[in-house]
């Protein structure tokens, strides 16, 4: 199966090319060729999709390393190398199914510069995916970095008011974070004399420098994450954002902070984590509190949203710097988790925006009156958020509690006060927008869900409670690869 | 070395001078330029660049120049770049009612004085190189004569011009006094005296002008301003390549045992371009002035790759300056090909929605201004990762943080170039671009994105060649 990871990474590109040649040489109106770059791009999103599917049928769990191997020499001893092991194999599915569901919910409400537009999430996707395949560090940065233009010029072309704002500070301040994390690579490959990430994951660097290795690597992706106080971007690129920009940015580009701290940091600077542990305790659980009651006094139900995915990113990090197994599997789940749910709920908020076009908590109210399909829906993923047994959200929340509770017991305690607030800030949003009179004369004629957003949404209901009742699909694939990282990582510090 | 092998060696100069003599004579009867002599000049540049490419390497004339893979490596890029040049501005000076035969004669002459700064050996063809090249640049500046602001710019470019040629000379001469020659190899074995650290200071600073460099820069934003924009094409990119491998030769031949004392010199130099053409570059609104500052910063990194004081670090430069002249001559070469009105748009504002009306282009301009902000797979990407690479291979970790972080400052300004041409609506129609510009353009686009994967794998090991010619080690 060896060239499935770039067949699965580039695939998306075919569709850029049919939309790009269309453009060309089509004769077709306006309104006619939009329609075909909407349909080229959800079949090539959905192809990709059956990639990453057959990727994962054919995954070995067994087997803790990197797996379909590509390596192929480029220039100046960096290589073209590809492979997933199991923290990264998910995310690759995570991602190919979050992306037809973008180009679905797009459908109708992007209706200026299609094409563009559906370009623009498919180099977008091309490069996440990249991001979660690629072995050289250079190879990662490419896809990292380049990352953000697609996401600046969706934010800043189909963004709301504030758009061009926003997208400028999400990109100069993830470009800040990432040039730092560029400095330590080029330290890395000087150091150690290798780009290859397998290989640096075994070279022991000298305890000092790691940490300003660590601290380089910190610094990019807790931008990303993103964690307190470098997150103040994010409600203001989630609020701008066209409503699948905002379910691509809170699904799979934070998980790449994530990710990054399972792949470089935990593995590659052991003494730094474990010495840098109790800052990142300290900086998630205000996260969860902090930004939790942030979120409770937001008027804006997207900006609401986006701090409760801070919140929900804080567990994530106090889990992976828990260093055990049951820390890392549920920073693991939580992301996943937290993929599928946070997208979900910027689509709730998509059909509602699409509707009336406005985000204002105080606009709604009563809406169960009239859209009670929409109710439901949005009160499951609302419980997602809640992190209700049965969900998806509860799995992950319990298991990085365990795991942080078991190298910092007052960590694992004030970040349970965060499920409280959780469900304050998540359950008062629901309140006010779905219960009660319908008391606003404009929300009088506002149509449920119609067949394509039903279409959206069922494939998120069934993941979200499929593994809210069987995780083990998660944990199966990821148990032995995280089960090493531990046993490295334990052995490095002497634990 | 007999004379005639000497003149084997020459063969590129030959190539030129010929050319642009014989030219001067057909122009003497055929006033107005005509394809043919366009042709001819650009043929005389290819010739020069493949006689260059597999020319011997030796040293002629006593060590007067010197034919190695450094000087080869500059040589092919520095003819290629100029034959570019000459279609380029060729056309856009007939569209102004210019129709001289001089301009591309004047591009022959440039480029021969470069391939001499590449090619060196001592400190009279260095001054002789850059003074032939210089008066070819400040005639080409001032060549638009019915333009106030292109003759302002090319007196300044001469008055400042000149400035840089006595600082030169002057530290050319307090170093022929203290080591008592004037051949490279010859100062390096006379040791670095207080002399002749002395002299190199004026040296440096003398070549700091001719890159633009901070803190010798203040003519650049005005000259880019002033200048005809194909001319700016030309002498944003050629003419800083050949002034830093000259740089890279002065200082690994005639001063590789001072290195200690003028890496000092070079990371303050570096980190004075980058911060100054990030800062300065935030409020500039006329394109040209803007592309000035970024050049100056892009100086500042180049410099910092041979302050890195070895192979590694000179590898760096030479991949960096090649990479940069791409993004910089694409640049110029799209505000070449674009008028409103028969007004050339030269203001970011003058960009607004530029990706409704002219697609290509603005689409070619996005590319240029992300690679020139760095951002990766584009080449200027790969230019700063070879020479913060080498910086930081080299012990050079602080200086190039700080240079990472004024690439983030200057990406503001080329994101709302990016922002006005694709988030704004365009305020009405452009002209026609001239196909010559816009061909350019997109060739070089293409280039920085996706040509470069592969012919970054053919680039590097003729870099490493080329800096190890130089010696440092």
């Amino acid at each position: 199966m060896t060239g499935i990871l770039s067949l699965t990474t580039y695939a998306p590109l075919i569709g850029v090319a049919a939309i790009l040649l269309l453009r060309a040489f089509g004769r077709a109106d306006e309104a006619k060729a939009a329609n075909a770059a909407r349909w080229i791009a959800l079949v090539t999103t959905l192809a990709t999709f059956a990639l990453s599917v057959l990727l994962v049928a054919q995954f070995d769990a067994s087997d803790p390393g990197f797996q379909f191997l590509e390596d192929a020499p480029w220039f100046a001893g960096l290589h073209y190398r590809m492979g997933v092991d199991g923290l990264s194999v998910l995310f690759v599915l995570l991602t190919a199914f979050l992306m037809p569901l973008c180009i679905a919910a797009s459908w109708k409400s992007i209706e200026t510069r299609v094409s563009e537009y559906m370009i623009a999430f498919l180099v977008l996707e091309t490069l996440v995916i990249g991001v979660f395949c690629a072995l050289d560090l250079v190879l990662f940065y490419v896809f990292f970095e380049f990352g953000l233009v697609p996401m600046f010029l969706i934010i800043g072309i189909w963004g709301g008011k504030r758009r061009v704002y926003a997208a400028f500070k999400f990109f100069l301040y993830t470009l800040l974070g990432s040039v730092l994390m560029l400095a330590a690579i080029l330290a890395m490959i000087s150091i150690a004399g290798t780009s290859s990430i397998p290989e640096l994951m075994a070279y022991k660097f000298d305890p000092n420098l790691q940490t300003w290795l660590w601290l380089a690597f910190f610094a990019s992706f807790a931008v990303k994450m993103p964690m307190w106080p470098v997150h103040t971007w994010l409600p203001d690129a989630h609020v701008e954002a066209p409503t699948a920009g905002s379910v691509i940015l809170a699904g799979i580009l934070l998980k790449m902070g994530g990710y990054g701290f399972m792949r470089f940091s935990l593995p590659m600077f052991p003494q730094a984590s474990d010495m840098f542990a109790p800052l990142v305790f300290a900086m998630s659980v205000i996260a969860i509190v902090y930004t939790s009651l942030v979120a409770f006094r937001q008027t804006d139900i997207k900006k609401l949203i986006a701090y409760s995915s801070v919140a929900h990113m804080g567990f994530v990090t106090m889990g992976i710097f828990s260093g055990n197994a049951a820390g890392e599997q549920g920073a693991l789940f939580q992301m996943i988790s937290h993929g599928v749910i946070s997208g979900a709920l910027f689509l709730c908020v998509g059909v509602v925006y699409d509707r009336m076009h406005t985000r204002e908590i105080a606009f709604y109210g009563g809406l169960v009156n009239r859209m009670p399909w929409y109710a439901a829906v949005f009160m499951l993923f609302t419980m997602g958020n809640v992190g209700l047994p049965g969900t998806s959200g509860f799995v992950g929340e319990i298991l990085t509690m365990t795991g942080a509770y078991k190298a910092s017991t007052w960590t694992a305690i004030v970040a349970a006060t965060g499920v409280i607030f959780s469900a304050v800030y998540a359950l008062s949003l629901y309140r006010r927008v779905v219960f009660g009179e319908l008391t606003n004369p404009a929300l009088a004629d506002i149509a449920d869900l119609d067949w394509r957003e039903v279409a959206i949404f069922a494939p998120l209901i069934a993941s979200t409670l499929a593994l809210g009742v069987y995780p083990s699909f998660v944990f199966n694939l990821t148990q032995t690869s995280v089960d090493h990282l531990v046993a490295v990582y334990q052995a490095a510090i002497g634990g | 070395m007999t004379f005639q092998a000497s003149l084997g060696l020459a063969l590129p100069e030959l190539i030129l001078a010929g050319a642009a003599l014989l030219l001067l004579v057909v122009g003497a009867f055929q006033p107005r330029a005509s394809g043919l002599l366009v042709l001819a000049a650009i043929g005389a540049l290819v010739g020069a660049a493949v006689a260059a490419a597999v020319g011997p390497f030796g040293t002629a004339f006593a060590g007067g120049l010197i034919a190695d893979a450094a000087s080869t490596f500059a040589k092919v890029a520095i003819y290629l770049a100029s034959a570019v040049a000459i279609p380029l501005g060729q056309r856009w000076f007939e569209r102004r009612g210019v129709h001289n035969f001089e301009f591309p004669i004047l591009i022959l002459l440039a480029a021969l004085g470069m391939g001499m700064m590449a090619s060196a050996g001592d400190l009279i063809s260095l001054y002789v190189g850059i003074e032939l090249h210089s008066l070819a640049l400040y005639v080409m500046a001032a060549m638009h004569r019915d333009d106030g602001k292109a003759s302002e710019a090319g007196l300044k470019y001469f008055v400042l011009g000149a400035l840089s040629s006595g600082l030169l000379l002057y530290g050319g001469s307090l170093v022929y006094g203290f080591a008592g020659s004037t051949h490279f190899d010859v100062i390096a074995q006379a040791g670095a005296g207080t002399g002749v650290l002395f002299g190199l200071i004026f040296l440096i600073c003398g070549l700091a002008f001719k890159v633009s460099a901070a803190p010798f820069h203040m003519w650049t934003p005005d000259v880019y301003e002033g200048a005809p924009t194909p001319v700016v094409a030309f002498f944003a990119a050629a003419p800083k390549l050949a002034a830093m491998v000259l740089f890279a030769r002065l200082l690994a031949e005639g001063f590789g045992g001072a290195a200690e004392q003028w890496r000092q010199v070079l990371i303050l130099i570096a980190l004075l371009s980058i911060a100054v053409g990030a800062f300065a570059g935030l409020v500039q609104k006329n394109l040209k002035r803007l592309w000035a500052y970024s050049s100056i910063a892009n100086v500042g990194y180049a410099v910092l790759g041979l302050a890195a004081g070895d192979a590694q670090g000179v590898q760096s430069m030479l991949m960096f300056m090649v990479l940069y002249m791409i993004d910089v001559t694409g640049f110029f070469a799209c505000l070449t090909a674009l008028s409103r009105d028969g007004r050339p748009m030269e203001t970011i504002e003058d960009m607004a929605g530029l990706v409704k009306e002219r697609p290509g282009l603005a689409l070619a301009m996005t590319a240029f201004s992300l690679s020139a902000l760095g951002l990766p797979p584009f080449s200027g990407f790969w230019a700063k990762l070879y020479v913060f690479k080498a910086a930081i291979g080299a012990g050079l970790g602080a200086p190039a943080v700080v240079g990472l972080v004024g690439s983030v400052v200057a990406a503001f300004y080329y994101l709302r170039l990016i922002k006005v041409m694709w988030f704004d609506a365009a305020p009405g129609s452009t002209d026609a671009p001239a196909p010559e510009a816009r061909l350019v353009a997109y060739a070089l686009a293409l280039f920085s994105f996706p040509i470069v994967l592969g012919a970054l794998s053919v680039l590097d090991p003729l870099a490493k060649t080329a800096a190890a010619a130089l010696g440092l080690s």
